[in-house]
């Protein structure tokens, strides 16, 4: 568990979010808190504003009303390469890797905010450079050892099938040692034995580092298993929030879902797990 | 993946990471190093002068790989960088400087007006960011030919003393080429360096995910000015090094074909790869060289070719030249070479 907050006073309060682009409103009024330590699953059907709340979040868009607080600091107006220092990292729902590097190079790039080393000194290399390359490495190899993929170290990303690609991105996303780490549909077009093993590491970060995870996913049975509180968006705006059970159950999201008819479409959402 | 020869194994994350990996590419480094110094003493002069050309180019592609290679920013105005190199150095060595001290101090100069031209990376890139880089090509030899004709000679240009060192005064090819192979050699292995650290790999992400790497903490304006200060700081060496071997210097040497040749450089060695600008360099200075030894014999074989289609040989061969290598290879000749190395690797086997 993140030492730096107590475990009553949320890591993460997005405070009265409203996003517009030109008159399309992406979200109204949305407001939430990601507890320290805790999975939180942000769903919704498609174009609920799920993506654009995560963009939000790390400085990718900036909402025109409403504040983020983060440990302490205001993100509202914090650039957006700052804000992985303050200890946010993500990944990409379409995969956003560095195509012509390696894995390895992928993760050691991910050091960047938490090395030192001037332009000179990497110029020179031999001294300071090569000593914070070899410490840095030691870490990305942890990282590489903890996600399976000692195999493709030295593989260009470009040429990694789709879910390989997906367990680099998420090492990268590790490497940053963040205190909060944004996922934006981690599980997308895997198959089950890929997804199964998404959800697997994902749990391992978040029992082993003592992540706190901000998930966004489709598969609700995964989500219904690995998140601790849900909040559901619908057009740009939150219908529900609450514990998986209680969730299930919400008249608002099942309409969301599965339209009108309340009774019968409640069990289907119930077999999906 | 770089294939590695049989029983070469990791021991250490240091040597995992180094370039010169054995006893054997200890001893062929070495090898190359003293018979790259020793040349001189065995060629002859127009060898030696096209070597001096070729290791001049080649710091000048170092430079706009970094840009171009590395964090995919176009710029059209390597030679205009050269110039603000070229400049500097023969202002300096006219007010007195050594030209020892002339040329780190012409390669700061460069880097900084290198790092002015690179503010529109800001906002623009691709097509754009060419055109706004095209400025600094046309303002930089119209400012040389024209503002303070005083201080920069104007249309004639400038004339440089040779440097001495204690006894040795550098004004044949044979000395000049000492110097200019010694930075040659730091210049490459400064890039290599750069590009296998920090502020390579966030120059290459960069260049490979923009969006990715904002959003995991590389500052992109920041690092998008370095790659231009590097790019111009290189060119400003090689601009440096050129007013030494070309000792007068007239703002007519550093045109936007220039510019263009070394684009054209950096894409036959293979964009983004530390062998690329040399193999580049060297192609396209060697292929200059051979037509122009050429033109003479064909003007005798067939006389009735006008003198002004064997003038232009030249650059109709650089155009072919250029074209076949995008069609053909458009990762350049380090890439072919990388091949090359694989298949005698794993000779006798395909894969």
């Amino acid at each position: 568990m993140p030492s730096s907050t107590s475990t009553h006073a949320p890591l993460l309060q997005a405070i009265d979010l409203h996003l517009f682009f030109g008159g399309l409103s992406a979200l109204v009024s949305v407001s939430f808190d990601i507890r320290p330590g805790e999975i939180l699953a942000l769903i919704g059907p498609n174009g609920a504003g799920k993506t654009s709340a995560l963009n939000c979040l790390n400085g990718f868009y900036r909402p025109q009303r409403g504040k983020i607080l983060f440990d302490g600091h205001d993100l509202t107006h914090t650039p957006t390469h700052v804000i992985p220092r303050l200890g946010i990292a993500r990944t990409f729902q379409n995969i956003a890797l560095y195509t012509g590097m390696t894995a390895l190079d992928n993760l050691m790039a991910a050091r960047h905010i938490h090395m030192r080393q001037s332009m000179w000194a990497s110029a020179l290399y031999f001294g300071p450079a090569h000593r914070e390359e070899i410490a840095h490495r030691r870490v990305i190899e942890e990282i590489i050892d903890f996600l399976e993929m000692e195999h493709i170290r030295k593989a260009i990303v470009g040429a990694l099938p789709y879910g390989l690609r997906k367990r680099v991105e998420l090492g990268r996303a590790l490497a940053l040692e963040p205190k909060l780490l944004l996922l934006d549909e981690p599980m997308a077009g895997m198959n089950v034995e890929e997804k199964e093993d998404m959800a697997r590491f994902i749990l391992d970060i978040h029992e082993r580092r003592g992540m706190t995870i901000l998930l966004v996913e489709h598969d609700m049975g995964l989500v219904m298993d690995i998140a601790h509180r849900v909040v559901v968006l619908d057009f740009g705006v939150k219908i529900a929030e609450g514990t998986p059970d209680e969730i299930k159950s919400n008249p608002a999201v099942i309409k969301a879902y599965l339209g009108e008819t309340v009774n019968s479409e409640q069990s289907t959402v119930n077999s999906q797990q | 993946m770089a294939l590695r020869l049989a029983g070469d194994f990791d021991t250490s994350y240091a040597h995992d990471m180094a370039i010169i990996r054995n006893r054997g590419q200890w001893g062929m480094t070495i090898a190359f190093l003293i018979g790259l110094f020793a040349l001189p003493f065995f060629a002859d002069g127009h060898v030696i002068g096209t070597l001096n050309l070729i290791g001049i180019s080649i710091i000048a592609v170092i430079g706009l790989n970094i840009l171009l290679g590395y964090t995919g920013q176009i710029s059209l105005g390597q030679a205009a960088f050269m110039a603000v190199g070229a400049y500097s150095a023969a202002v300096l060595v006219k007010a007195g400087v050594s030209f020892w001290l002339a040329l780190p101090i012409s390669g700061l100069v460069a880097g900084l007006v290198g790092l002015l031209f690179g503010l529109p990376s800001l906002r623009i890139k691709g097509f754009y960011l060419a055109m706004a880089t095209l400025s600094a090509q046309m303002i930089i030899p119209w400012f040389f030919r024209n503002v303070r004709t005083d201080i920069f000679g104007g249309m004639p240009g400038l004339t440089m003393q040779p440097p001495r060192l204690g006894e040795i005064v550098f004004n044949s090819q044979a000395t000049m080429y000492f110097p200019i192979m010694l930075t040659v050699v730091v210049c490459v292995i400064a890039a290599k360096n750069i590009a296998r650290t920090r502020l390579g790999r966030a120059l290459i992400a960069i260049r490979d995910n923009d969006l990715a790497a904002e959003v995991l903490g590389i500052a992109q304006f920041s690092h998008k000015l370095r790659a231009f200060f590097l790019s111009a700081l290189y060119a400003g060496l090689a601009g440096a090094l050129w007013a030494m071997y070309a000792r007068t210097i007239n703002p007519d040497q550093f045109s936007l074909l220039n510019s263009v040749w070394y684009l054209g450089m950096v894409i036959v060695g293979g964009m983004g790869s530390a062998l690329g600008p040399i193999l580049g360099a060297a192609f396209v200075r060697v292929l200059e060289e051979v037509t122009v030894q050429l033109a003479p014999v064909l003007s005798k074989l067939f006389p009735q070719l006008e003198a002004g289609l064997l003038a232009a040989l030249g650059p109709i061969t650089f155009g072919i030249a250029l074209m076949l290598f995008l069609v053909f290879e458009p990762r350049g000749l380090a890439h072919r070479w990388e091949l090359i190395k694989a298949a005698w690797r794993l000779r006798p086997f395909a894969h």
